[in-house]
């Protein structure tokens, strides 16, 4: 099926989202959030593939350089998006410990009724 | 907002995007096309510039300034996610006791990889322009190879053969590096981060102009900021505690 790896991406990107709204723990929210990420890594990855034996885009003595590989565009983006994606999750996660060290819960339910 | 109004809010939302996602992914040029023309145009630039890997050649050559923004966004989230985890007032550091008792197995696999991983790490940054690997992922794997210290002995152990504070300048030198290798391709070539170093013979290890000088200061910037957000989790999660416990 053609569109497989492009409904594979959807499906995480939404899977990680419904995980974020049914949660009740920050740390469980943060991995939901790097669930829906992967979802746009298979999104790239998939965009940039090439069927037919298509090699990867790194060249050498036995490799010489041709255009028969799949997109380094979207492969570096997704390099790019996995760095992002990681320090995001540290500092997410710097914010979840902050949160339960200030109100004692990591429950977002309950952060939400001790706002006022 | 109660979790039932919360959930139908997301079905709805959530239903729409499935159908959206649907409907634009059924316009797309087909999964494995041979049609690309991105790659049409980065892989003679890249072969141009004597860059043998041309995803090395996108991030820290074509599209050098965008990889620019990347790793100020990693230095501000260490930055942010050291400030975040500093002992508040009403905690305390100290020092625990080391309570580790690790396998011997495990011990045996930590010391044995410790080195290879480290050498592994220092090979991915220094040939990232010529073979799969860079900056990003080199730093990564050196960094996680520094903390197998941790799983094969003991915090301690880690905290002692690891000065913070050195991987603290390493991070703010790897990502001031960058910006001054791009004045100085601003000064020579008239564009910021533009390559100024000689490309070299395609596939060695001397090639790639600056690809290869800014895939090391990534490494380093990588390694020094990954450490830092490692050991300020281990110092919240190990040496700091709260007064009244």
């Amino acid at each position: 099926m053609a569109i497989y790896a492009y409904l594979v991406a959807g499906y995480l990107i939404l899977a990680g989202s419904y995980g974020i709204v049914r949660s009740r723990h920050l740390v469980h929210a943060i991995v939901c959030l790097s669930v829906a990420q992967a979802g746009t890594y298979v999104l790239l990855l998939a965009v940039g593939y090439q069927r037919g034996g298509a090699s990867a885009p790194v060249f050498g003595s036995t490799t010489k350089p041709n255009k028969d590989v799949v997109d380094p565009v979207v492969q570096a983006m997704t390099l790019t998006d996995i760095v992002v994606s990681a320090t995001v999750t540290a500092l997410l996660l710097a914010l979840a410990i902050q949160i339960n060290r200030r109100h004692g819960t990591v429950d977002p339910d309950e952060l939400a009724a001790l706002k006022g | 907002m109660s979790r039932l109004a919360r959930l139908l809010v997301f079905a709805f939302g959530g239903g729409v995007m499935a159908v959206a996602f649907v409907l634009a992914v059924l316009d797309l040029p087909h999964f494995g096309t041979h049609e690309h023309l991105y790659r049409d145009l980065a892989v003679p630039a890249a072969v141009q510039h004597g860059t043998a890997n041309v995803v090395s050649a996108v991030n820290f050559d074509q599209r050098a300034v965008d990889t620019f923004g990347e790793e100020s966004i990693l230095i501000a989230s260490v930055v942010g996610a050291a400030a975040l985890l500093r002992p508040s007032s009403e905690e305390t550091e100290q020092r625990v006791p080391d309570l580790g008792r690790t396998l011997e197995g495990t011990r045996l696999i930590g010391y044995v990889l410790l080195p290879v991983t480290l050498v592994l790490g220092v090979d991915l940054v220094l040939h990232g322009g010529t073979t799969p690997g860079g900056g990003f992922q080199g730093g990564v794997i050196l960094a996680t190879g520094i903390h197998l210290l941790y799983v094969a002995g003991s915090y301690p152990a880690l905290d002692r053969l690891r000065p913070v504070t050195m991987f603290e300048i390493a991070d703010s030198v790897g990502a001031a590096a960058f910006a001054v290798i791009g004045l100085i391709g601003l000064a020579s070539t008239g564009a910021f981060l533009g390559d100024f170093l000689p490309y070299g013979d395609f596939g060695q290890i001397l090639s790639t102009g600056t690809v290869q000088v800014l895939s090391g200061v990534v490494g380093v910037e990588v390694v020094g900021g990954m450490v830092v957000l490692l050991s300020s989790f281990f110092e919240q999660e190990i040496t700091v505690r709260a007064e009244d416990s």
